[in-house]
């Protein structure tokens, strides 16, 4: 039997990138919040020891920021007629766990999505007629640029993003990414300082044509306060951005730009290393009356809240509505049911190049280090002719120059011994990459459920992942691999080796951590599980936070967006919702 | 009826009257940082390690058993100025009534009026954990006879009202000197008054205008905001300045601070902190490589830390002090700075205990000291190393 606490005025299921968010923008709007986390409680002065927080073989090889599968499993296949089976390890991508969650050791690109990906059908539709999209479940998302604009400001300058503004509320600025949407006002820090490869990269793609700028990042160029008074310090550019968290104060995470300030407030609590089981709803399924949680000693209790937001990652969202039966399963063969439904991906190819004479020096570097071009994503080119919709940001990042992993080697080098190492030695420093982050966009078949066979420690079904990459989107990621064959020509190297997709997504190497969708906004009750403000549909005391939110996953990081949406969220509840409670939008 | 009137609107102006006194109370528990010692309700329990072993404050809430529920206003004055509780019970100077003695009766009845409010709290604390002969408080008497010179606090008319503020505050209620100043064998102020001292292992730094250690090349503001917000372009507060900046300066007005800035700027300068080592070019040369690879990330190459976040090394009068102890407890057992309303951060630096030995942490020191026109004396492996034992890391 839970023991049953003191109601609060909402609970907050997760405190990563989202839950800090929200936690800080309800408890300012005067309301008493509680947030549960999983994981455990981790800052920067403690956990994050500049002294030791490079230490590969611990956080990149042994991953001890991430989530462990004993903790929460998933099981995965490519197609229904196959039978999913549990993971043993994470592989394809590393979802986060603990206080901060992924935010902690993510590499900082924080993108806008575009105005024409939140109205990506009418957008189509319009350009293309709607069978350009067949096959696709493209769809708009139920709010507007302009809507939203504000929201993405407000998480930029949170965080401190180091960037250039390419158009100013509609003026192309020369330099920055004249692809974007219309923005308000330029990033709050000026670009990083460009090391030798993207320098390079930017070079070469604008004697072709092209228009490169520096990647949005959220590794800082210069220390900074933030509207909380929360202060960054400058990137020392040690490269060691994705898998671990920052010891220098210098990438943004909830720890570095809202949790100082969070963690005093006497109307927030914090529980950590407490595990939420459900939402309990009430007999009609209409209301969420509270949560119920395990904590670290496996006692269960019960949270009851006026509001539950769902904080989690975007697949453990859709997994705990499921388990907590907010909202229909999504059914492929049917096409019934929003849960689940329009789970996307990220479909990645790259181009490496190994030169004689040029020292690229690797180990300069940070997560978001470098130059991208927007000339061939999303819909800034033309598929009039092509035979797929979609793009990819094509990026030259440098990071990661770390002595287990980065090991690149030209083509035909011996695979171990002194041939190896000397072909290691080579390649690590004379050689340079860049890549296309391509879109993902949903179809009938990819899908998000619970495991009818795997359970977790508590006992609960397993999420069970349904995914392939479509047909649209393979076109799409042989088109961009063409691209990346094009614009490395004239760099001239050596020997250029360009990376292809295949049918047949595989778990287990690392890929991506852009899992998107499942939960999605949208204005239509019957295609999204949540209405334009996050608000679950069926629940409208229930608001479901994060990529889960994403109607299609597009060419770039999701972070940006996720944030936004947060603050997007967080302003629908606490000047809508709270005024009035009920659904924010008739369904 | 017309005396009904009456008395109501006595009792109205009476409760007003004493709502004042109790506001003006509460403001003397934050300058005189009663809770940095005594717990954030009042109710004792914070150890202090004396050279002469252990005192714990006590129990001040209201309560009538454990607390001080049974004072009266006259008992209170007595044990705040002269160090005499209740029945003759002599208190430990550790309670820095030699400072107090310096405070208005005024002040101490406001606080008395504010400590009436306090909710009595039954917390049984054994203050006197002192080693014999320390522990018998008859010895008091002679401490008081030979070392205590109580006398309030008398305006220098020579300097202006904003100097005599800070000074009564600096000297009376903030007993600033506490700390700052240097103990006697007897463990009485000797020496310039707040040139600097060690203390439970910390080296508190010296606040007169010496350049090199002192607060010479800090203006006025810069020691408004450093008491305020817990850092500024020169440094950042943390160890135990870090509580009494959380508990007490931040929470002080700027008017007060602003006097307490005046004053300190006017010390004159101590007799500096025994000048830069010399023939240490060995260590100096260790000391930057270490630096370059533990330290610069932050700090930054040129000494010269982060704008916002992360105190410069060059020109820091902490770095310089003559005392190098709380350096290296820092560099071995890291530290996290305070985090105040105003700069909610409080960054940490890391422990590096197990990364650097004696020497290494010696030698960074004196490159540190010594480098970016610091100027201070070596600090050698031997004090590393007695230190770090006493810490335990």
């Amino acid at each position: 039997m839970a023991k049953l606490l003191p109601k609060r005025d909402a609970v907050i299921i997760g405190l990563g990138w989202t839950g800090s968010i929200l936690a800080q923008q309800l408890t300012d709007a005067g309301l008493n919040v509680v947030a549960i986390e999983r994981g455990p409680w981790r800052d920067t002065a403690t956990d994050f020891n500049i002294a030791y927080m490079q230490d590969e073989l611990r956080y990149a090889i042994r991953k001890e920021l991430f989530l462990k599968p004993s903790v929460e499993a998933m099981t995965m296949r490519n197609t229904r007629s196959q039978t999913a089976m549990p993971m043993r390890d994470y592989g394809s991508f590393l979802p986060g766990d603990g206080v901060g969650g992924a935010g902690v050791h993510w590499n900082g690109h924080t993108w806008r999505f575009w105005s024409s990906d939140f109205s990506i059908h009418s957008h189509l539709a319009q350009r293309y007629g709607a069978a350009k999209m067949k096959g696709l479940m493209l769809q708009d998302w139920g709010v507007t640029w302009n809507e939203i604009e504000p929201s993405f400001d407000k998480f930029e300058y949170l965080c401190g993003i180091s960037g250039k503004a390419g158009n100013l509320k509609g003026q192309i600025v020369p330099g920055g990414n004249p692809f974007e949407s219309a923005r308000s006002r330029d990033y709050p820090t000026p670009p990083m300082k460009m090391s030798y490869a993207p320098t390079l990269f930017a070079q070469k793609v604008r004697e072709q044509g092209f228009h490169p700028f520096p990647t949005p990042s959220a590794n800082l160029s210069t220390a900074y306060v933030n509207p909380l008074g929360v202060r960054m310090g400058q990137c020392t550019y040690c490269g060691f951005c994705e898998r671990f968290a920052c010891g220098n104060y210098s990438k943004a995470s909830a720890q570095t730009t809202i949790l100082p300030v969070l963690m005093k407030k006497p109307n927030f609590e914090l529980r950590t290393e407490c595990e939420v089981l459900k939402v309990n709803l009430s007999p009609d399924g209409r209301h969420a009356k509270s949560v119920t949680y395990i904590d670290a000693k496996g006692v269960e209790y019960e949270q009851p809240g006026d509001i539950v937001v769902i904080c989690a990652y975007a697949l453990m969202n859709v997994r705990m509505m499921l388990l907590s039966k907010i909202g229909t399963q999504y059914d492929p063969v049917t096409g019934q049911g929003t849960v689940g439904r329009n789970y996307c991906y990220q479909t990645g190819s790259g181009a490496r190049m190994f030169f004689e004479g040029k020292h690229f020096n690797p180990f300069i570097g940070a997560g978001t280090l470098g130059q991208t071009m927007d000339d061939f994503n999303g819909d800034a080119f033309d598929h009039g002719p092509l035979d797929f919709v979609g793009g990819g940001g094509i990026n030259c990042i440098v990071t990661n120059g770390r002595p287990i992993s980065n090991r690149p080697t030209a083509p035909g080098s011996p695979r171990w011994g002194q041939g190896w190492k000397k072909a290691t030695v080579e390649g690590y420093n004379s050689s340079m990459g860049f890549s296309a982050q391509g879109s993902s966009y949903p179809v009938r078949e990819n899908y998000l459920d619970l495991d009818p066979t795997y359970t977790d420690r508590h006992g609960r079904p397993l999420l069970r992942v349904t995914f392939d990459f479509p047909d649209n989107d393979i076109r799409m990621s042989h088109f961009m691999s063409d691209q990346l064959e094009k614009i490395a020509k004239p760099f001239g190297a050596k020997i250029t080796t360009v990376s292809r997709i295949k049918k047949g997504w595989d778990a287990v190497p690392y890929q991506s951590t852009h899992n998107t969708g499942g939960a999605v906004m949208g204005s239509d009750p019957r295609t999204s599980a949540v209405n334009k403000y996050l608000q679950s549909w069926d629940v409208p005391n229930v608001f479901v936070v994060g990529a889960s939110a994403f109607a299609h996953n597009a060419g770039m990081n999701p972070t940006g967006t996720v944030g936004a949406l947060a603050f997007w969220a967080a302003e629908a509840i606490t000047t809508k919702y709270i005024k009035s409670p009920g659904a924010l939008v008739p369904a | 009826m017309k005396r009904i009137f009456l008395a109501i609107a006595f009792a109205a102006v009476s409760t007003a009257a004493s709502a004042a006194d109790v506001g003006a109370g509460r403001y003397q528990s934050v300058l005189g940082d009663c809770e940095g010692c005594h717990g954030k309700n009042l109710a004792g329990g914070v150890e202090l390690m004396t050279p002469f072993g252990k005192l714990v404050a006590p129990n001040i809430t209201q309560d009538k058993d454990t607390g001080i529920g049974n004072y009266t206003a006259e008992d209170f004055r007595r044990a705040m100025k002269e160090g005499i509780a209740p029945g003759g019970k002599r208190l430990y100077p550790a309670m820095p009534y030699p400072a107090y003695a310096r405070m208005s009766d005024a002040d101490i009845a406001a606080l008395w009026a504010y400590f009436r409010t306090i909710k009595p709290v039954r917390h049984v604390v054994d203050v006197n954990q002192l080693r014999f002969p320390f522990n018998l408080r008859f010895m008091m008497r002679g401490w008081n006879m030979l070392f205590f010179r109580p006398a309030p606090y008398v305006p220098d008319a020579s300097k202006s009202a904003a100097w005599n503020r800070g000074a009564y505050i600096a000297t009376g209620p903030a007993h600033c000197g506490t700390c700052h100043t240097s103990k006697s064998f007897f463990g009485a102020d000797t020496g310039l008054a707040l040139s600097g001292a060690l203390l439970q292992g910390w080296f508190a730094p010296d606040l007169t205008g010496d350049r090199d250690a002192g607060l010479g090349g800090w203006s006025a503001r810069d020691v408004v905001e450093y008491l305020k917000t817990g850092r500024n372009g020169h440094s950042i507060a943390s160890g135990p300045m870090a509580e009494v900046v959380e508990h007490s300066t931040a929470n002080m007005k700027g008017a007060d601070l602003q006097a307490v800035a005046v004053y300190l700027k006017d010390l004159p300068p101590s007799a500096g902190n025994g000048g830069g080592a010399s023939g240490v070019e060995a260590q100096m040369k260790s000391g930057a490589g270490i630096y370059r690879m533990n330290c610069a990330a932050c700090h930054s190459f040129n000494g010269r830390g982060d704008s916002v976040l992360f105190p410069p090394l060059a020109g820091n009068a902490l770095v310089r002090q003559a005392g190098a102890q709380t350096l290296v407890r820092v560099v071995l057992a890291g530290s996290k700075a305070v985090a105040t309303p105003a700069a909610p951060t409080g960054p940490g630096m890391p422990s590096f205990a197990w990364k650097l030995n004696d020497e290494q942490v010696a030698n960074v020191l004196t490159y540190i000291r010594n480098n970016w026109g610091n100027r201070a004396p070596a600090v050698s492996a031997d004090e590393v190393a007695k230190i770090r034992a006493r810490h335990g890391s």
